[in-house]
């Protein structure tokens, strides 16, 4: 009965009620790290259960009363959490937010921390209701059953050495014979098989399933080099023995569109998350912040008025399935998308990343939100 | 259940009621077993094919011939690049797995018997060592073990500029163990034919010098004859040939040594974890199979006049292996299965090239079965072989 027991509570957020009442009781929270567990506790969700993730994902949120987020198991930045357990970053002021919007409250969030290997089987087992742990969006993995709802950092694949031992190198182009460090089951390990091969250089990859791994055997100098998306780069860096010993090489060698993700086949959900990015989007654009949000609802600027769900007789929010004044939670709780950049990755971090290509459209990036009208 | 009112039936026995017929009951009871797993088996396969639709899946093993875009660090024996096949990774996996295996219950089995025997010796300080061995190695998990020689490994060893140098051009640092590679030149098929040659005689030497003493009594030096055709006959041959054979060193590159043969550290730490962690099991196993031989055949044997030597290699241990056998053979199935802890580590064994696999196909359903289905192939095949084996080694009456 043991195993069986434990089977049962690790999928546990199954609507089990076709199957029995024993998973209402079983459902504690359990946070299965183990890869291969994953795995197979996605492919055993398959084959055991009658009744998969169902469709209404708000509905299933909203009757459990918390938001169940897959973030990243510790990227500064992004997703990390500090000495009291409390997660920050980017991925997570959107968890926040999603929670804020359907909620009304940023608190009624729970995190499932997910290796990249684990955190797609995790979303498509419904372990998590919603992906936000900077996963690239690619076709393959749209038409595997996800849909991606939208793009929240811009970020393109680089290469870290220590040029402390390796003083020569200034280029990507100069690794041939290298040793990589690198993540298993990542975009970023076929961009690395791409890459040496099209400019016909050699080298052995050193894969690891953990983060946290890839990050010791780097630091122990098993590698050379170590490859994942910029932004990740300059986050790992910090957390090196000798920070200021290691540099970015300059090459950008893939797109990775980053961006929260979540099972196929239910739109409805799928919009609430794309419209709670546009929301961030619209809020930095139209200058409403944390701090002045509740004023400008009260104030009569008629584009201020109708993204803040002040308009009389408006049914945008409702027709989300949320409430009309969701922008203005969701601004209360975690700022515009501007207020997140800066705070989590920007001056406000030691990350100190520029805003770059994540700028608003008008201050030429490429982050776009459509109107909410 | 203690019944108070016992009426006693009288039955014509030669009119049993079917219902209390044991055979007919035994027919009844397996046909409802049969019936249940069949409609448990089509419950699960049923909600798979369900659940995949409705989660928009494809489902197959057609996907295994798809490019894999991804490269495996260690591909000994196959020639494997990102072009390759999710499949031929998969063969990469699989081998790796093997290698350590394999690689892993020799090493094991020798420890384990040195151990094992050790712990039995007359030599208190031996005997002290070899108890604080198994006790410690016992009493760790092996995920700790091998964690402790990977960052072993990596800590204590070198940088590449900085390797330490061996003896025949051999070099060891934080990327690995180097060595030189043999090449084979024109004509060196003839070694190849020696050692076959070799192999053969030493095998067709064996039994012409057992019929002999069985006969005669005399002894033959198998040993050293053997040893003398093995490595004499190919080391004739490419005399004969003028030695059609040279070595490619191991040279430093820009970033690490390039050329010779090189093993990784991945591979030597789980490959040393494994060996170390299990020889602690086989040495108790083979303490135990030792205790279990009678006093009184060792004594036998001292009293026809075998030293201390003998009397273990021709009395004891082949008494003890009848003993030893059937649970050394859960222990190499152990370290079979543990070799999946690779996935730690970084070393590209089955279990980390499938979920790589799994990762970017979202196969889950396939790729775990393919994990199953290999490592109960590969535990079958070596219960097998030890079964065999232990049949071979086993008491047969005259």
């Amino acid at each position: 009965m043991g195993p069986f027991l434990g089977a049962w509570g690790a999928i546990r957020q199954y609507d089990l009620s076709s199957v029995g009442t024993m998973g209402t009781n079983l459902k504690g929270q359990i946070v299965m790290k183990n890869l291969v567990l994953k795995g197979a506790l996605a492919a055993s969700a398959f084959v055991l259960l009658a009744n998969a993730a169902s469709a209404a994902t708000l509905d299933d949120v909203k009757k459990k009363g918390f938001l169940q987020c897959g973030v990243n198991t510790g990227l500064p930045g992004f997703a990390s959490p500090n000495d009291k357990g409390e997660w920050s970053g980017f991925d997570v002021d959107y968890c926040r937010a999603v929670a804020a919007a359907v909620f009304g409250d940023p608190t009624k969030v729970k995190y499932t921390p997910l290796s990249a290997k684990d955190r797609l089987p995790a979303l498509q087992s419904g372990e998590i209701d919603v992906l936000i742990r900077n996963t690239t969006w690619t076709l393959s993995r749209d038409e595997q059953g996800f849909d991606f709802t939208g793009v929240n950092y811009y970020d393109g694949q680089g290469f870290m050495i220590n040029s402390k031992k390796l003083s020569g190198i200034n280029s990507a182009l100069q690794l041939s014979g290298a040793s990589v460090c690198v993540q298993a089951g990542t975009t970023t390990e076929l961009n690395l098989a791409d890459y040496f091969k099209a400019n016909k250089m050699e080298y052995n990859p050193v894969v690891f399933e953990k983060v946290e791994e890839v990050n010791a055997a780097y630091d122990s100098g098993r590698c050379d080099a170590y490859t994942t998306d910029q932004s990740g780069l300059y986050a790992y860096r910090l957390a090196l023995t000798a920070p200021d010993d290691h540099i970015v090489l300059p090459e950008i060698i893939s797109k990775e569109p980053l961006g929260p993700v979540v099972r196929q086949g239910d739109a409805q959900w799928a919009d609430i998350i794309r419209w709670t990015h546009y929301a961030l989007l619209t809020a930095e654009e139209l200058g409403i912040t944390k701090a002045n949000v509740e004023e400008l609802a009260k104030g009569d600027s008629p584009e201020v008025k109708r993204v803040l769900g002040q308009e009389a007789g408006t049914k945008l929010g409702t027709d989300l399935g949320l409430t009309n004044d969701w922008v203005v939670n969701i601004v209360k709780a975690v700022g515009n998308y501007g207020e997140i950049f800066e705070k989590n990755l920007g001056s406000g971090s030691p990350l100190k990343i520029a805003r770059g290509i994540n700028a608003q459209w008008s201050k030429g990036g490429l982050q776009y939100a459509m109107p909410i009208r | 259940m203690a019944s108070q009112d016992i009426t006693p039936v009288v039955k014509d026995s030669a009119k049993v009621s079917l219902l209390n017929d044991p055979k007919f009951r035994g027919y009844i009871f397996q046909a409802v077993a049969v019936l249940v797993i069949a409609g448990l088996v089509y419950w699960m396969v049923n909600n798979t094919i369900t659940n995949l639709q409705r989660a928009n899946l494809a489902s197959g093993f057609g996907f295994l011939d798809g490019r894999s875009g991804f490269d495996i660090s260690s591909s000994p024996y196959l020639a494997y690049s990102s072009d390759s096949t999710y499949l031929q990774a998969l063969w990469v996996g699989i081998l790796n797995t093997l290698t350590v295996a394999f690689a892993g219950i020799i090493t094991a089995t020798i420890i384990g018997f040195i151990i094992g025997i050790g712990r039995l010796s007359h030599n208190w300080l031996i005997r002290k060592i070899c108890t604080v061995y198994v006790e410690v190695f016992r009493n760790v998990p092996p995920l700790l073990v091998i964690f402790f020689w990977y960052s072993g490994v990596l800590s204590v060893l070198p940088q590449a500029r900085q390797s330490i140098s061996l003896p025949f051009n051999m070099f060891l640092n934080n990327r690995g163990f180097f060595f030189p590679a043999p090449v084979f030149g024109e004509g060196a098929w003839l070694a190849g034919v020696g050692l076959l040659v070799g192999i053969v005689g030493t095998f067709l030497v064996r039994r012409w010098a057992y019929k002999r003493q069985m006969a005669t009594g005399q002894q033959f030096p198998v040993g050293w004859t053997s040893l003398g055709l093995i490595v004499g006959l190919p080391l004739l041959a490419l005399a004969i040939k003028g030695f059609p054979l040279s070595f490619d060193y191991p040279v430093l590159g820009a970033f690490n040594l390039r050329g010779g043969s090189q093993v990784g550290p991945e591979f030597m730490s789980l490959y040393l974890a494994l060996s170390f962690y299990t020889a602690s099991f086989i040495a108790e196993i083979v303490r135990a199979g030792i205790r279990g031989v009678g006093k009184g055949q060792s004594e036998a044997a001292h009293a026809l006049g075998l030293r201390a030597g003998p009397t273990t290699r021709l009395v004891v241990v082949p008494q003890a292996m009848r003993i030893i056998i059937p649970p050394l053979t859960s222990q190499y199935l152990n370290l079979t299965k543990n070799s999946s802890l690779a996935v730690a580590i970084g070393y590209p064994d089955l279990v980390a090239v499938g979920g790589t696999i799994l990762n970017q196909t979202n196969r889950s359903i396939e790729v775990v079965t393919i994990w199953l289905v290999v490592y109960l192939s590969i535990s079958v095949l070596t219960s097998l072989f030890m079964n065999w084996f232990n049949a071979k080694m086993a008491l047969v009456e005259r």
